[in-house]
């Protein structure tokens, strides 16, 4: 493993320093002191792995394309911004928008995420892009989505909060949200009805919570045991008749 | 000074003379030889720029300055004193001509600006460039008042009239100097205005200019991007101003900023080997709103040498000759055998191919 | 119940006697306006958009199109297509769409401008026999070059330029997404960039591969919808572009409808078949300028620094300062689209009513960058109703490093600008994505009439210069000397920055 001490770096060389290494081979790297750095593994790719102590900047993994990155601590806003392939496994908190139009990979957060996450969302036949968070979210939780999978899971509990926030799936027009919990027809957009989780939705869920709660040492079955809704677009158009031709 | 005038347009006849060895020459020389292209002129303006001609006061900047009426003067001598430690002001020496009935209030003043910077305005000037910016202001903003020479030992004498008039004017046969440049003026639409004549100057920049730039109004919208204030509206100023911007503030060299203002054609770029290409390309790309395009020739006199180039496509004339350590630009060669019968090598430099004459140090 | 009450536009009518029931319109309609009743051709006319595709195809010269002689009771306020659109919400509920520019009769600036020529006194040139240059560079270009003295004595560069994108005139194709338009429309856009040495723009809808090849000749964008955005898209070309928003319908989004999303569309921007593509307004990931840098500069990242990142905004009132901003937030090159660009589908009530022209937008642009000294951190690009080469010289008078073309080019490829776009029943074979339409637009043919397009327009250009007397088209560019109005108020000429014609 290699380690990169980003103590007062800027971004800029940080991240030529690691595309470098990358492009001689390197598949394991550590970095070291890194507080606000932006773009980190931004368009990267290859099978490296990447794992980073302290808190990285924005757009993090933005157009990665393979990578596996490791956040010990919070993360910021942008995750995983048009990201295509890989992972990013976060042990803390995430900030807003995380996978804005991803196209596909992972992004586990272990915690609570923020507003507009997971928001045009992309997927395509077997490339389907999967955001899990462990906590709560904010508003727009899936706006505009096209494709993929959102899994919000209120593990923990530790707030009064509701799960979701407002403007749950607005816009949505494919791929599919489920919550651990219960859902507030009241707070989910107007394009969105929520189904209860049928055999063959449980089976791909446990095929995604498997891989999760390897990712932070959870155990599977207590985290299957809560109860799920799934939310899907009512209509592939959901706007076909806003229009006059 | 808001002289409100239409663009100026002119046909023109040039000359300039270096010395490499600074040996110094009376203006009578270029004067005879100007005066002997009398059809490129019409009366309508006239002016010679010479280095070397103030030794007694070579650190000082000697400013020449035109006023239209003596409150021009006042305010601008009240500017001066503000900011300028003068060393020495007077009124230009003249001899009355004939030809020549009225003329501006004319006085030159050798000064350099106050050491304690803090003293004055834009402290955080370096002494080149405060002194241009006095120059823009006296010439932007005060009006009736008009600086036409501002460098360290060198002087620029012009306004109506024919050559012959002009030099006897302002008693040219009586100031030596080792670089001499001359211009006769064929305007077509301007005013016969003093300020109007070549050659243009800053510093110790000076131009004459034969043909049109027809590039002016972007060469002049890219100057005032960098401060430069074009109050005069003749596109020989952009020259000036131009080469002050490219070589002392850009740091280019003569011959790279004389490239980038008759720059290579694309068809040459394409066929020129990499490392070539690449510096050309770069240069056009860059200073493609510096691009002087149009027919000229221009003869630049800067305190070490004189560059003689012409445009693109050879749309105006321009002759070279050297004989010892001479060596002579002009529109015409029978200008340069006027002076010089016999010269050791005469051409035709090619189109935007500079001409590049350094003084032996 | 009535039929509708909404008049059609146009009156479709066939000559019995000259048609030889050879059925080409039936075939050649993509609207349906004509079927066969067994005996004749039987019209359809409120389907007639007036494309004319049956007008060319018929070998009799039997069919007549007319703008339809019943209109509403001529009024001066309420015009023809004030009640016809209300008629059409009152039986829809429906936003009116459009495609296409305005057509609305607002004051073209372009029609005021004249420009210069040389007589006597400085020699024009003539184009045909001498120099005449019209490359050009678009990128961010250092303020100065640095040289130094190499060991042979001669200068070499020092400074490292910026990544710039190569033009041979300056011309570019303008952003049309695969789904607005055809794969072949932007194939044959491909072609002609290529053989040009200019560049098309994919538009927002990502990068079909039978493009990838002209990456040379393609600048790839990225919209709010992201569609077909991954590391491989972004460094396909030779430059990428954030789109914030389009001349036709600024601060709204792009909306795709369903019907232009068959399998091969939705397989490109990843999203279902037939679902309506939406990429609102806001990127959501940008709600300040500072937001937008963190965009450039994600991408920046992901190109190596190889590429400029262009970013293309519509002409709104406030264009100068946001261009600044936009400059100052680190993008190569601005592209402003004027209130009269082309869409595929906007509603008319904003395409009509929002936004400002071109020709002040780029005039307060280039202005407010000389003013700030920034001119030079990044080029221009102009688009949004250029009609002709005399409207791109205007508008590089005026300040534009280049235009971009968009409808102009769809005119060459058969659109005779009827405005149905967001139908997707273009009997052109141009704004659709049916197979038995596309076919119709040939690539390979119709890149060549692009081709002459733009030749013509560039010789055009060539002769501009040669009667400015001026030789390469950096010595027409913001130099609005060259420029005078006519006509115009004293405060139209301050914003141009322009003297009026005899000053």
């Amino acid at each position: 493993m290699l380690t990169i001490d980003a103590k007062g770096v800027y971004y800029r060389e940080l991240n030529q320093k690691v595309r470098e290494v990358v492009s001689k081979g390197e598949k394991e790297i550590l970095l070291k002191n890194v507080n606000g750095q932006y773009y980190i593994g931004d368009g990267l790719q290859g099978d490296v792995k990447i794992t980073i102590e302290g808190v990285p900047g924005n757009d993090l993994a933005a157009f990665m394309d393979g990578p596996t990155i490791i956040i010990k601590a919070n993360a910021q806003d942008n995750i995983g911004n048009t990201m295509n392939s890989g992972k990013v496994v976060v042990h803390g908190n995430a900030g807003d928008v995380l996978g804005y139009g991803m196209r596909g990979g992972k992004l586990h957060i272990r915690g609570d995420v923020g507003y507009r996450v997971g928001i045009h969302m992309k997927g395509y036949k077997k490339q389907i892009p999967v955001i899990i968070a462990g906590g709560k979210a904010g508003d727009f939780f899936g706006e505009y989505m096209a494709g993929g999978v959102l899994i919000l899971l209120n593990l923990d509990n530790r707030d009064d909060r509701h799960i979701t926030g407002d403007y749950l799936g607005t816009g949505m027009h494919g791929g599919t949200i489920f919550i651990r919990g219960n859902v507030d027809k009241g707070l989910c957009g107007a394009e969105v009805s929520i189904h209860e989780p049928i055999k063959d939705d449980i089976a791909v869920l446990k095929g995604y919570l498997a891989e999760y709660c390897a990712d932070f040492n959870l155990n599977l079955s207590d985290v299957m045991s809560g109860c799920f809704k799934k939310i899907i677009p009512t209509s592939l158009r959901p706007y076909g008749n806003l229009y006059a031709y | 000074m808001s002289h409100n005038f239409q663009k100026d347009i002119s046909g023109c006849g040039l000359i300039g003379i270096i010395n490499k060895d600074r040996t110094r020459i009376s203006g009578s020389f270029v004067t005879k030889s100007l005066c002997l292209m009398r059809d490129r002129g019409n009366g309508l303006g006239a002016g010679y720029a010479a280095y070397g001609v103030y030794p007694k006061y070579k650190d000082l900047y000697a400013f020449h300055i035109m006023y239209d009426e003596p409150s021009a003067q006042r305010d601008t001598e009240e500017y001066l004193k503000k900011n300028y430690y003068i060393e020495k002001k007077e009124p230009m020496p003249t001899a009355p001509v004939e030809g020549i009935k009225i003329h501006p209030i004319l006085y030159r003043y050798f000064v350099k600006p106050l050491s304690e910077k803090a003293e004055r305005e834009s402290a955080e000037l370096e002494d080149d460039d405060f002194v241009v910016k006095t120059v823009m202001k006296i010439n932007s903003e005060i009006d009736g008042a008009y600086v036409f020479s501002s460098g360290k030992d060198m002087a620029v004498f012009k306004g109506v009239g024919m050559p012959g008039e002009i030099a006897r004017f302002f008693r040219i046969d009586e100031y030596e100097g080792y670089i001499w440049t001359g211009h006769t003026r064929f305007p077509t639409n301007t005013p016969g205005w003093w300020g109007g004549a070549h050659p243009f100057t800053l510093l110790d920049w000076s131009i004459v200019h034969n043909g049109e730039i027809s590039s002016y109004g972007i060469n002049k919208r890219y100057l005032e991007m960098y401060g430069y204030k074009l109050t005069l509206l003749t596109d020989t100023e952009v020259v000036a101003y131009l080469f002050d911007l490219l070589v002392r503030r850009h740091g280019l060299d003569v011959l790279t900023a004389c490239t980038a203002l008759a720059a290579p054609f694309w068809k040459n770029v394409d066929t020129m080997h990499d490392e070539e290409k690449e510096a050309m390309t770069a240069l056009r790309v860059i200073y493609g709103s510096a691009l002087l395009n149009g027919p000229f020739s221009i003869l630049f006199g800067h305190k070490n040498g004189l560059v003689g180039f012409n445009d693109r496509i050879k749309l105006r004339p321009l002759v070279a000759a050297t004989k010892g350590k001479t060596v002579y630009m002009a529109s015409e060669e029978s200008a340069i055998r006027e002076i010089c019968p016999s010269p050791e090598k005469i051409w035709s430099p090619r189109a935007g191919e500079p001409v590049i004459v350094e003084l032996e140090s | 119940m009535f039929r509708s009450l909404v008049l059609p536009e146009f009156l479709a009518k066939i000559d019995q006697v000259k048609c030889i029931r050879c059925k080409r319109c039936i075939q050649n309609c993509g609207w349906s306006v004509y079927s066969w009743s067994g005996d004749k051709v039987l019209i359809d006319t409120f389907k007639c958009v007036k494309c004319l595709r049956c007008y060319h195809y018929c070998p009799e010269e039997a069919i007549a199109i007319l703008d339809n002689p019943v209109r509403y009771r001529n009024n001066a306020n309420w015009g023809f297509y004030n009640i016809r659109n209300i008629k059409k919400q009152a039986e829809t509920g429906g936003i009116p769409l459009t495609g296409m520019g305005s057509d609305m009769p607002y004051p073209v600036l372009f029609d005021s401008l004249l420009i210069d020529a040389c007589q006597v006194t400085n020699p024009s040139i003539d184009p045909l026999r001498e120099p005449m240059e019209l490359r050009t560079y678009l990128g961010k270009k250092p303020a100065k070059l640095e040289f130094e003295k190499g060991k042979d004595g001669k200068q070499k560069l020092k400074t490292k330029m910026p990544p710039q994108i190569k033009l041979e005139m300056p011309f570019i194709f303008a952003p049309m997404s695969y789904g607005s338009i055809s794969l072949n429309a932007q194939k044959t856009l491909a072609i002609a960039a290529k053989e040009l040495g200019i560049v098309m723009n994919t538009g927002e809808g990502g990068l079909h591969e039978d493009i990838y090849p002209y990456r040379d000749n393609i600048i790839v964008q990225v919209a709010s919808g992201r569609f077909g955005v991954n590391p491989d898209y972004l460094n396909a070309g030779v430059g990428v572009e954030i789109k914030i928003g389009q001349g036709a319908k600024p601060g709204i989004g792009g909306h795709l409808p369903g019907e232009k999303i068959p399998l091969d569309v939705a397989k490109t921007r990843m999203i279902p078949i037939g679902t309506d593509a939406l990429s609102p307004a806001p990127q959501h990931d940008i709600y300040s300028i500072e937001d937008l840098r963190q965009l450039i500069f994600a991408i920046k990242e992901a190109t190596d620094y190889a590429k400029p990142v262009s970013v293309k905004i519509a002409a709104v009132h406030n264009v100068a300062a946001i261009a600044s901003g936009i400059v100052r937030a680190g993008a190569d090159i601005v592209y402003i689209d004027g209130f009269r660009g082309g869409t595929g589908a906007a509603p008319s009530i904003i395409r009509d009513h929002l936004g400002i022209p071109i020709e002040h937008a780029i005039a307060a642009v280039d202005d407010r960058l000389r003013q700030e000294g920034i001119r030079n951190e990044a080029s221009i690009i102009a688009a949004g109703g250029i009609r002709s080469s005399a409207d791109a010289a205007k508008v590089i008078a005026l300040g534009a490093d280049a235009v971009a073309l968009g409808t102009s080019a769809l005119i060459t490829m058969g659109c005779t600008v009827c405005g149905k776009c967001y139908t997707g029943n273009c009997s052109w074979g141009i704004t659709t994505q049916k197979p038995e339409l596309t076919v119709r637009l040939d690539p390979e043919v119709y890149s060549e009439r692009l081709i002459n397009m733009i030749h013509a327009w560039s010789h055009e250009l060539k002769e501009i210069l040669g009667a400015l007397g001026i030789n390469a088209v950096e010595s027409l560019r913001g130099s609005r000397e060259r420029l005078r109005g006519v006509g115009l108020d004293a405060q139209t000429l301050d914003i141009l920055g322009i003297k009026p014609a005899g000053r």
